[in-house]
């Protein structure tokens, strides 16, 4: 380069119109990163905003108020002979009129009673049925109380009686909680009940054992079915379908079917399953069924792409070696694809977990109350379940829903953590 | 790296042995449990009463699906079998197609079981004040078309955006009324109790029954698209959270979630009758409506435990003054009533429509 024509172009870098056009660029460049991480940023506060708030509306969930009382087994309410049928909730009533002896007025000892869930008298069915030597003992025990109470207890609600407004609660109600309060027969105690039992329209008695196991049986028949079937079609469309319109046709077809709305795999749940092969409604063996029909394009599609990273060498190598066609595939290829498998499966069942909708028509979204022991017994899903109680009057199931959606969250992460571990250990890089 | 393919083959083994076991697994079918369908208004009821009837006997707990009166009926009638529903809630009358089409699959022994009322309620957040409406402000404020202001007997496209339009009396706020979409049940008693009822005030319309009655239904029924009527959803509680934040708007829902929700809103007077427990019960606060169960008589011998559920049911302390429905919001019938459903669900007397 001669030196005019350095001294030239020094003169344009050096220009003032140049010096603009490149602190123009430059915040270009700036704006252009700072757009980019202000998405990420706006993304995460969404995300976090959506998890602090369920947290916090469904921490509460996990305690459940309880009350402390002597409970009396007496021999004249329980009939040695009929100990299932038995007025239990004499015995706990007869426990609260002895707490507040002052109480003798009719309406009142009604109001009194309520403060204990009526779950009680099951509680005391259940241990009398186990050990009927109880009969004639004292007992101090604790039950859970009312879910009004409960929701007294823990966020005030319903206290504004006492300025006179309406509410569920009556002030002698209220008083006599506090009294309850007071003599620390209250206590809020970890809900082991929400995690044991079943469904229920008491929201102190309400649990997702229920909605847990049917979700749990639905997505083992899902892997049951989604896994090999989609590996197969996955192994038989990369690996020895010929490429001709046909399997084009079938290609596009699988892409189109991962994107069909899910509701309309339920109705053809409900066409092929319930009604032509006759299975029965709601329960979990169709749920799997339809969701596998959801998750198989996914199993495909995530298994193709894994198939198609492995180099040629390695087919090569095993068929010069003297492999046939099915020994490369199964020996070498499939082996080294699996986490692209596996991550393609945990990903699609960790999407069917969250269904609702197509559930909806099969008969799924039901009040149960018993707990699935099988895929053939009637069942809900978790998703099912935070529906369900979102649409319940009473104002206790609230945080129920927000409990379970903790629960499912939390599923969901753990699948997709696992998903991503799988990858990183053995996925590998040619 | 063989057993992995022997492990996907018998992961395929097991699929055919599932997919040819369906047809027989479905021939030993048997159903040990009560399936029941139908209304999202009898659905917070009825799953009490399976409730307690599971705790109660040795009975399964019956499964309860919320799929709407008309959609339950539906099913209900679809057929005999284990494969169909024994029950279905609802939240107005079976209708006459509704008993033909029941017929036609073979149905014929549908006893008719009313066990309540349910009040709809228009309400509003506690913050604003009570609005004290009619049902003829109501029919002004809400339908498609309306008697022209002027007073001629013409129809014109809804013409009011304020309450203080409507009837000089209300609050000078704009018409917004959250409520539930046209599939809901609580959506039709809505139309036909209020917006009809006060639709029925204007002679000159009353008049058109007689003459073109789906005209007059057309005028009646329709509800305005133009923004002043919002539909919420199905989800009750969504409605009342919204009238906490929009303190203006106006809600229709369920008497229940009044009565649970007391603290956060208030319910408007009809009439000049408060939507309370007594007023509905006595039948004073006028948009209530039944609630029913229908039972498909022969499934009483194929399913085990009908008459008991049916008996805790229509039992004192279910359905009684001082039951454990009333606690969950239902509106209890008369005594007299009670008693003549009870004897009709014990002697399985099958449904007799009117023709009207």
């Amino acid at each position: 380069m001669s030196s005019v024509q350095i001294q030239q172009s020094k003169a344009v870098w050096e220009s003032p119109q140049f010096k603009k056009r490149l602190k123009k660029r430059n915040a270009a460049e700036l704006r252009f990163k700072y757009y980019g991480l202000g998405a990420v940023i706006l993304g995460l506060i969404f995300v976090l905003s959506l998890f602090v708030s369920i947290a916090v509306n469904g921490f509460s969930s996990f305690w459940q108020t309880q009350a402390q009382i002597d409970i009396y087994f007496d021999p004249d309410t329980l009939n040695a002979d009929d100990l299932a049928g038995a007025n239990y909730g004499k015995l706990v009533k007869q426990a609260m009129y002895k707490q507040f002896p002052d109480v003798t007025k009719r309406n009142e000892k009604r109001e009194l009673s309520r403060i204990i869930s009526i779950g009680a008298s099951f509680i005391l069915q259940r241990m009398v049925i186990n050990d009927p030597s109880l009969i004639g003992t004292t007992q101090t025990l604790w039950f859970p109380v009312d879910d009004e109470f409960d929701m007294l207890y823990k966020h005030d609600i319903g206290r504004n009686v006492e300025s006179g407004a309406p509410s569920r609660l009556s002030i002698n109600q209220i008083i006599w909680f506090d009294q309850m309060v007071d003599r620390g027969s209250i206590e809020s105690r970890f809900n082991k009940t929400f995690f044991t039992a079943g469904d229920s329209r008491e929201p102190e008695l309400a649990g997702l054992r229920g909605a847990l196991t049917g979700s749990f049986l639905m997505i083992l028949v899902t892997l049951l079915i989604s896994f090999p079937v989609g590996a197969a079609g996955a192994c038989y469309l990369e690996e020895f379908a010929p490429r001709n319109k046909l399997t084009d046709l079938i290609e596009i077809n699988i892409n189109n079917l991962a994107a069909v709305p899910s509701v309309v795999f339920g109705l053809l749940g409900l066409a092929v399953f319930i009604n032509f092969f006759g299975l029965p409604r709601s329960v979990p063996l169709v749920g799997g069924l339809v969701l596998s029909l959801m998750t198989i394009p996914t199993i495909i599609i995530a298994g193709r792409a894994a198939l198609r990273a492995i180099p040629p060498s390695i087919r090569e190598g095993a068929l010069a070696l003297g492999a046939s066609k099915t020994q490369t595939v199964m020996q070498e290829v499939v082996p080294l694809a699996m986490p692209g498998f596996l991550t393609g499966t945990i990903i699609g069942l960790a999407q069917a977990l969250g269904e609702t909708a197509p559930l909806l028509m099969i008969g799924m979204v039901a009040f149960i109350v018993d707990i699935p022991s099988g895929p053939l017994d009637p069942s809900t899903a978790l998703p099912v379940q935070i529906f369900l109680w979102a649409d319940s009057p009473e104002r206790a199931f609230l945080e129920k829903t927000s409990g379970v959606i903790l629960i499912l969250l939390s599923l969901l992460i753990t699948m997709n953590v696992v998903a991503v571990y799988l990858r990183r250990k053995f996925e590998r890089r040619w | 790296m063989v057993h992995l393919a022997s492990i996907l083959r018998g992961f395929l083994t097991v699929l055919a042995v599932m997919l040819v076991s369906f047809p027989i697994a479905t021939q030993a079918d048997e159903r040990d449990y009560i399936s029941i369908v139908g209304s999202s208004t009898v659905y917070p009821f009825a799953t009490v009463v399976a409730e307690r009837f599971g705790t109660g006997t040795q009975y399964p707990t019956p499964i309860i699906e919320s799929t709407g009166s008309g959609g339950g009926l539906k099913l209900f009638c679809a057929g005999i079998g284990v494969k169909h529903p024994d029950i279905t809630n609802a939240s107005r009358r079976i209708k006459q197609s509704e008993v033909d089409h029941c017929a036609k699959n073979g149905i014929t022994g549908i006893v008719e079981i009313k066990f309540g009322y349910d009040g709809i309620v228009i309400a509003n957040s506690i913050e604003s004040g009570r609005f004290s409406l009619t049902r003829r402000d109501v029919f002004l404020a809400l339908a498609k078309d309306v008697p022209s202001p002027d007073g001629s007997e013409t129809l014109v496209p809804n013409p009011y955006n304020t309450w203080k339009e409507v009837n000089s009396e209300l609050p000078d706020v704009a018409i917004r009324v959250l409520g539930p979409p046209p599939t809901s049940g609580t959506r039709d008693a809505f139309a036909e109790l209020a917006l009809e009822g006060g639709c029925k005030t204007f002679k000159w319309i009353k008049a058109i029954k007689k003459t073109d009655k789906k005209h007059y239904k057309s005028i009646c029924h329709g509800i305005r698209e133009d923004g002043a009527w919002v539909e919420a959803g199905e989800n009750d509680n969504l409605i009342v959270q919204k009238l906490n934040a929009d303190k203006d708007s106006l809600g229709v829902f369920g008497f229940s979630f009044l009565d649970q929700n007391s603290d956060q809103v208030q319910g408007s007077l009809v009439d000049g009758v408060a939507p309370e427990f007594e007023n509905i019960a006595d039948g004073s606060y006028v948009i209530s409506r039944p609630l029913y169960f229908y039972v498909k008589s022969v499934h009483i011998d194929l399913i085990p435990g009908i008459r008991e559920y049916v008996a805790e049911f229509t039992s004192d302390r279910a359905w009684g003054d001082d039951g454990y429905l009333v606690d969950k919001g239902m509106i209890p019938m008369p005594q007299a009533e009670r008693s003549e459903f009870k004897t009709a669900a014990m002697n399985l007397r099958t449904v007799k429509l009117a023709s009207n």
